[in-house]
């Protein structure tokens, strides 16, 4: 028996208390729907793309958010996914291989009335642009970054991608590839990013879910979204797609509920469960009928300490993938870059407002004329 | 602090360089010189000169660090030739810059660390104080170190510290010879070292000592007096080149109304940039030190099509990196001020040292036809106004423009006017807020949608409603901007790219040339820092009698619209350069102009004498005459010049 991946309702950020990731965003005036969101671009992914199925849950989502449609910004890189702005109505920037969080970042500094996107793929992200990834995270930039995970290079026709196997035969590695992958989630977990999820493409349901727990948190969001490439890695996902073969290859994580996967007991738990390796410091899988309940490692998404969920996010298979756990990994509230960098503007303004006046062009004279000078008549 | 019984001798310039070890605070000591000579009103150009190492080995020939400050009663173009005074700390400093000095110059060295060891270090086997190495030279051995540590003693410091205070020794003494205000040092010594008393108080004996020791000592018997120049009025500022730009650029912000976004990367010797604007919040200045140069440009670029003027600041190594991001600003034809502090390269190359060697760069160092605009300061207080430039071409054109300042200008320093604020331009964003194509119910927003005069693009940012729209690197269909891969479009576009920078030369004005006779048959054309050493070459020239034309670019991509004909009323062009004949490749590919370069590339400026007699030569071949400049041939020419 199979179910679906549970979605949990504990994650929809902000916490109480907290602020959301679009509360400066002015909200639309009334109900939108896809429609409004799509522009009059013909789409052009190969048939079958799981491209596609990503831009119909955008454009379903997006009328959720309540957002004015103007205050949406969409950048991308360069790679089939980066495609993605083109088709949606609303601003955006199709910009160049890798560094598109590097541009979101100045877009989001820069208004915090904007609600800012990056969509970018396996290649972008993590190779050319995996400096600016790395470092958007760690700085906590405002935006929603959706990885398209499908561990090729799909664009420039089928070479290994950072997240391929290592031994992938492609046509630039006859021989298999000798790379060691990157596993997204935890390159993301290192780099203490705020908000690291993973979904897949063509689960609308959990999609949707996490785009909204993303866009409401406050700082930078890293989804990775699994996406098939039907040209070049077709299949690649198909473990955890196959109705006979997902219930073991997805560990559904949902904040506060115990971990478990696999076929349904008769309590409803799934057959296998996570516990703590304290040996390794890690985390394992056993069979959750050996072990106490109260062993049954609990998802913490909000745990201000990474390494529980680094350490389940190692349970990921590095070669084929027949079991990666999917959901929200780490959901933590910190100060955003953007936020701080705007608040010490404003408080260098305020007291320039306290000291004298606001009005930039009289103090301009002030500051050109200032220093030692000397009067020549 | 008393005036001297001295002899006083009038002089109407002099030329002092400070060098020592990099340790020694060399480049403290000419910077409050500078700041006393400007207090006291002359004209001023200095040069600083020092290595990349921030501790480079203690003593040696590479260690040495040296400020040359030029001051005058009269307007002066640059930081001198030849030194007149040369105050060396220690063995290396010596032997580093005495083959700078002209014969007769005055030699003042601190005798405490002409030790065996130091010698050797600086590669002499005997002292050059004694035998006749130093015949021609007006040397004063002096124990400055000796006596800064006597002088100070009272406070209790370690010797260390206490002969860390030799250069306000050095600076005290030399002010006393040319009889600079202290006041400003001595405010300046107070403030810097109020936390630190001991340090404060040893400071200021250690500056006082040194000028009563050249009041009382026999050694000096002369104190010299150099009247305040007559500059145009106004009123004055001393001030370098990065501070000017940064300035610049705060103004431009101010005056095109838009908040200033700096994104960047720290890089010699361009930091201070970043220092600077980083101060400047007030102002509505949000500066972004990214993880690297394309970071920082790809973050101004955002900023940018968020409705900010986006800035990157950077070196030419910088430039190289951000090169594809700039490509992305010309095909999205978003504003973007890329600042450049050339540098000696290529790769690395000399980084503290100043060259003019990415011109080709700027104009060409992009894939695909991606035509920037270029504009250069001619001078220190010019980068403020290039800084206002640049950013009204990338406001008005959209467009990115490349501002190419140097090394020199960026930490050289001249009195600079500081204009009124209601001199300055006012630059209009013209953010779109409406629909521009079709009517009624069919209106749309095409973004490429262009204006008639300029060919510029709407700038219509996040949060209009209506005017959603999508921009990026791939091509674009002319008007409505979707993706075209249309030959004939492309052919177009690429054609409206290069015809909205030609365009800018409407805006700008014709280059002008200073002729006064009017019947120069030889034209001197540069660009950027070299305006100094060739107006000042071009004044010995004529000063010797002789007809030559001098015009500068502020401009280089486009040219003035005049400059065709302006080189064609000559029978020939020389082009002086700190590159290999970067623009003369320019002008002869543009006007079939034969153009003749004279090209140093020393990372240091040009120099004055020689480039006078580059000129003087071609003034000869043009006129078919012989040529003796005669006195003003020669680097220790003393007269107004």
């Amino acid at each position: 028996m199979t179910a679906p991946i549970q979605t949990g309702t504990s994650t929809d950020l902000p916490l109480p208390g907290l602020r959301s990731g679009t509360e400066q965003v002015p909200a639309a005036d009334g109900p939108q729907t896809g429609k409004d969101f799509t522009s009059d671009q013909e789409v052009r992914w190969c048939p079958g793309c799981g491209d596609y199925a990503v831009l119909k849950a955008v454009q379903s989502f997006l009328p959720d958010l309540g957002l004015r449609r103007e205050n949406i910004v969409f950048v991308s890189g360069i790679g089939c996914s980066s495609r993605f702005p083109y088709y949606l109505d609303t601003y955006g920037m199709h910009s160049i291989h890798g560094r598109a969080p590097s541009i979101a970042t100045g877009i989001a500094t820069a208004r915090e009335d904007l609600s800012v996107w990056v969509v970018t793929g396996d290649g972008d992200a993590l190779s050319i642009g995996g400096n600016h990834l790395i470092h958007a995270l760690r700085r906590n930039v405002n935006m929603t970054i959706l990885l398209f995970n499908n561990r090729i290079y799909g664009l420039t026709k089928g070479q290994y991608s950072p997240t391929s196997e290592t031994g992938k035969v492609t046509k630039s590695t006859p021989m298999g590839s000798l790379d060691h992958p990157f596993n997204p989630v935890s390159l993301a977990l290192g780099a203490e990013a705020s908000f690291v999820a993973r979904t897949i493409d063509s689960d609308r349901k959990h999609l949707t879910h996490v785009l909204a727990a993303a866009a409401a948190h406050r700082g930078t969001s890293l989804v990775e979204i699994y996406q098939n490439c039907p040209i070049f890695n077709d299949g690649a996902f198909d473990a955890i797609k196959s109705p006979d073969t997902k219930a073991d290859a997805i560990i559904p994580l949902v904040h506060g509920e115990p971990i478990t996967f696999g076929a349904r007991l008769e309590d409803g738990r799934g057959s296998k469960a996570l516990v703590r390796d304290t040996a390794s410091g890690g985390v394992t899988v056993v069979a959750t009928n050996d072990v106490d309940a109260a062993d049954i490692l609990v998802h913490d998404a909000h745990n201000e300490d990474p390494s529980t969920a680094f350490a389940i996010s190692r349970l990921t298979a590095a070669d084929y993938l027949d079991q990666s756990p999917i959901g929200i990994f780490r959901q933590v509230q910190r100060p955003t870059y953007d936020d701080q960098a705007r608040e010490q503007v404003s408080a260098a303004v305020e007291q320039a407002s306290n000291d004298g006046t606001a009005d930039r062009s009289a103090r301009l004279a002030g500051l050109i004329g200032g220093g030692d000078t000397w009067t020549i008549i | 602090m008393t005036q001297t019984d001295k002899q006083v001798k009038q002089l109407d310039r002099v030329i002092i360089r400070f060098a020592g070890d990099s340790g020694d605070g060399m480049q403290l000591t000419g910077d409050r010189f500078t700041q006393e000579t400007a207090a006291f009103g002359n004209d001023l150009v200095t040069l600083p000169n020092f290595p990349a190492e921030i501790r480079a080995p203690q003593g040696t020939l590479p260690g040495v660090s040296s400020f040359q400050v030029h001051f005058a009663d009269h307007d002066i173009l640059t930081a001198g030739d030849a030194p007149d005074v040369l105050v060396a700390m220690n063995p290396a400093a010596l032997r580093a810059n005495l083959g700078d000095l002209h014969k007769g110059a005055t030699i003042i060295v601190d005798t405490h660390d002409f030790t065996a060891r130091n010698l050797t270090k600086a590669g002499y086997t005997t002292s050059p104080l004694d035998g006749d190495t130093l015949a021609e030279y007006a040397v004063h051995p002096v124990d400055l170190t000796g006596m800064t540590v006597e002088a100070v003693k009272e406070f209790g410091l370690s010797r260390k510290d206490a002969s860390r205070a030799k250069n306000m020794f050095a600076l005290g003494l030399l002010s006393w010879m040319y009889g600079r205000p202290t006041d400003p040092t001595t405010a300046f010594l107070t403030k810097r070292f109020a936390k630190v008393p001991d340090i404060r108080d040893a400071n200021l004996a250690a500056f006082k000592a040194g000028w009563n020791f050249g009041e009382t000592t026999e050694t000096f018997a002369v104190q010299y007096e150099i009247k305040p120049a007559t500059l145009p009025p106004g009123t004055y500022r001393n001030i370098t080149g990065n501070l000017a730009l940064a300035y610049g650029l705060v103004a431009g912000g101010v005056q095109a109304g838009l908040p200033l976004f700096l994104g960047t990367y720290p890089i010699t010797p361009a930091s201070d940039i970043l220092h600077e604007l980083s101060k400047h919040k007030s102002f509505g200045v949000t500066t972004f030190q990214a993880e690297d140069e394309i970071a920082g440009v790809g973050a101004a670029i955002g900023a940018s099509y968020a409705g900010h003027l986006g800035v990157t600041s950077t070196s030419g190594p910088g430039v190289a990196l951000k090169s594809e991001a700039i490509g992305l600003a010309v095909m999205t034809e978003l504003p973007l001020v890329v600042v450049d502090v050339q540098r000696g390269g290529p790769s690395t190359g000399l980084p503290t040292k100043t060259e003019q060697a990415d011109l080709l760069q700027a104009m060409f160092g992009r894939n695909g036809e991606a035509p920037v605009p270029i504009v250069a300061p001619q001078s220190p207080g010019d980068c403020f106004a290039a800084a206002v430039e640049a950013t009204r071409i990338a406001v008005t054109y959209r467009t990115p423009v490349l501002l190419l300042s140097d090394g020199y200008l960026a930490n050289g320093s001249e009195p600079w006017r500081v204009p009124a604020v209601d001199e300055l331009p006012v630059i209009d964003p013209a953010f779109a807020t409406e629909k521009n194509h079709g009517s009624g119910d069919d209106a749309e927003f095409w973004p490429y949608l262009r204006d008639e005069k300029t060919l510029a693009r709407p700038w219509a940012i996040p949060g209009t409603a209506g005017l959603e729209h999508r921009i990026g690197g791939l091509e674009k269909g002319d008007g409505h901007g979707n993706i075209s891969y249309d030959p004939a479009n492309h052919d177009f576009m690429v054609r409206t790219r290069q015809a909205k920078v030609d365009r800018i030369a409407d805006s700008i004005p014709p280059v002008e040339v200073d002729d006064p006779s009017g019947e120069a048959k030889v034209l001197v054309l540069g660009w950027g820092s070299t305006y100094g050493p060739i107006g000042a070459g071009v004044r010995r020239v004529r000063k010797a009698g002789y007809q030559v034309a001098q015009a500068h670019l502020r401009h280089l991509n486009p040219f003035p619209s005049n400059l065709g004909e302006v080189l064609k009323g000559y029978d020939k062009v020389l082009v002086p350069e700190m590159n290999l004949g970067q623009l003369s490749l320019l002008l002869r590919a543009k006007y079939l102009v034969d153009a003749v370069g004279y090209n140093h590339v020393r990372g240091l400026p040009l120099k004055a004498t020689e480039l006078a007699h580059a000129i003087g030569e071609l003034v000869g071949q043009a006129e078919g005459i012989d040529i003796d400049l005669g006195v003003w041939g020669e680097p220790t020419q003393k007269e107004h010049i």
